[in-house]
């Protein structure tokens, strides 16, 4: 049982980080874009390229030298986010949403084929692959790796949370996302807002990239896919949008896929997701948390 | 000196005109309103001078620059503030969150707190209510916080777009109130009315607009008895 909870939190805590880019995203331009988990991939790639270059990492500055190698992914993810922003979604801001959901996908092909054509089709080893001691708490074994990974997504989520509550910038992100037109008569320069968005939102998914390669070993250019599905799935079961929704759809998530696996078969783990995922949709398309709005018209 | 001026101003949506060659001016420290009815042109007007709409042709110029091209933020940097039609409270922010939203331009943060202060001092009922969401307070209220937040800006000009608009009548007189103060302290005001009683009474002069031209101009005292006025716009 606190096994399952503990699996359960230690994937969800990977999609609540990716769901994180879908939900800000979704909120600020209402698109769902769904080249995010490809962005993820993204990520696991140029941590991949990079410790590969590296040798691996020099036993003695191990953890340092990861941490170096997830924050430069994070920046070039991040800038990548942006350039598909400026190019490929900026251009259409006033176009029907299904032009724009169209050229999603095109850029969701676009970065799996691209990473394939250079990198190659096969699935890859990561270079190095986090091991450490197991302990005992409770009847779950939780090792070293996996306590460290929780607690870099944990800061990264608690620091995002704070920028989006306490800060200028934080507090435009959300006031474009109820109201466009009211944002630019306070003097927001919505571009530059929106492209922080994609910025921080695809550095989040270049991260958990790096952190699945170091945890799982294995990488290939298909990875986001079902990973940027799923963190959609999350996304909505916080209520798409909604930032601490997120967070908290990601957790529940893992958590519901690791009770399912365990009652029906691991097998049945995607499918059961997904079933999930349309449930909400029909029967709570607004999410935990959307729509906490006391409106007054 | 000309704070804001048009000058033969034209604006398209698509295909519609809804502004032909429109021309007026506000100078400093003035209060001006704009009245005119239903789909005269009169939030064009406006959202024209904050950058929202694009200028089709004509001039624009705001504290002697030409803002025919600006960006929304710049208009904005340069003084010029727009209180828009329906208020357009951002509803799940407080109150306080939506008054620090003006101030979104101003580098200094202790400008912004006083700025606040201030406004809580002209409007008191802002301060009691300032952690509750802005979408759960009443017409009048919203009205008041959108005038707020406005002047969190420290605006030169403020144009205001029917701020009488769904009030009781004893509301319109709070905030006509509030507008002649804001006016007293030194900003130039732009008000945009349909109740052009209530709006005569606070300001200096007025334009009548229709079908995106100015049609009349005159002092505000003169045009209260003015007949043309008096039919169209006063009712009996
Ligand atoms: N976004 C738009 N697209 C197309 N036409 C528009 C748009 N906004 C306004 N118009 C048209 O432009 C004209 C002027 O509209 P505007 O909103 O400026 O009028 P108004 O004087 O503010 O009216 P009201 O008193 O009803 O607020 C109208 O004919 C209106 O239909
Ligand atoms: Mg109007």
């Amino acid at each position: 049982m606190t096994q399952i909870i503990w699996d359960g939190l230690f994937v969800g805590s990977f999609y609540a980080l990716i769901a994180l880019g879908y939900s800000m995203v979704y909120g600020i331009i209402k698109l769902l874009n769904f080249a995010h988990g490809d962005i993820y991939m993204l990520g696991a790639f140029i941590g991949f390229v990079m410790l590969t270059s590296m040798g691996g990492l020099p036993g003695a500055l191990g953890i340092g030298a990861l941490l170096v190698v997830l924050l430069v992914s994070m920046a070039l993810t991040g800038g990548a986010g942006v350039l598909i922003e400026r190019f490929a979604y900026r251009p259409l801001r006033k176009a029907p949403r299904l032009a724009v959901l169209i050229t999603a996908v095109g850029v969701s092909f676009t970065l799996q084929y691209g990473v394939s054509a250079i990198m190659g089709s096969n699935p890859r080893s990561y270079p190095v692959r986090l091991e450490g001691d197991v302990f005992d708490v409770l009847g779950a074994r939780i090792s070293l790796p996996q306590v460290l990974l929780m607690a870099i997504a944990a800061i990264l989520m608690i620091s995002l949370n704070t920028y989006i509550q306490k800060t200028s910038t934080g507090r435009a992100m959300r006031s474009i996302s109820l109201d466009m037109k009211g944002s630019l008569l306070m003097g927001i320069n919505v571009n530059s807002v929106i492209t922080r968005t994609f910025f921080i939102g695809s550095a989040l998914a270049g991260a958990a990239g790096v952190m699945s390669g170091a945890y799982y070993g294995k990488i290939d250019f298909m990875m986001g896919f079902l990973i940027g599905l799923k963190a959609f799935t999350a996304a909505v079961i916080g209520g798409i949008g909604n930032i601490q929704g997120a967070m908290l759809g990601g957790l529940v998530l893992g958590l519901l896929e690791a009770f399912g696996a365990s009652v029906f078969g691991g097998e049945w783990r995607d499918v059961f997701s997904f079933v999930v995922l349309i449930l909400f949709l029909t029967l709570r398309p607004t999410g935990i948390l959307g729509e906490r709005v006391t409106e007054r018209v | 000196m000309t704070m804001l001026e048009f000058d033969n101003v034209e604006v398209y949506y698509g295909k519609v005109q809804a502004l032909r060659g429109l021309s007026l001016h506000v100078d400093e420290g003035e209060i001006v309103a704009l009245l005119g009815n239903n789909g005269a042109g009169k939030t064009t007007t406006l959202s024209t001078a904050s950058a929202l709409v694009k200028v089709g042709s004509g001039k624009l110029t705001f504290d002697g620059n030409d803002i025919s091209r600006a960006n929304p933020w710049d208009v904005v940097g340069a003084g010029l503030i727009h209180v828009p039609e329906g208020r357009r409270i951002f509803s799940t922010l407080s109150v306080l969150e939506n008054l620090q939203l003006g101030g979104f331009l101003v580098k200094d943060r202790g400008v912004v707190a006083k700025r606040i202060e201030h406004v809580f001092a002209l409007l008191p009922l802002l301060f009691e209510r300032r952690a509750q969401q802005g979408g759960t307070l009443s017409g009048g209220e919203q009205q008041m916080l959108a005038i707020g937040r406005g002047l969190i800006a420290g605006p030169k000009m403020l144009m205001l777009d029917e701020p009488s608009m769904g009030l009781a009548p004893l509301i319109v007189n709070q905030v006509m109130d509030v507008i002649r103060e804001i006016r007293e302290e030194g900003t130039t005001v732009l008000l945009v009315e349909q109740n052009a009683r209530a709006a005569l009474r606070v300001t200096d002069r007025a334009y009548v607009i229709e079908s995106g031209v100015t049609t009349v101009e005159g002092q505000a005292s003169d045009l209260l008895n003015d007949p043309r006025i008096i039919d169209a716009y006063l009712g009996a």
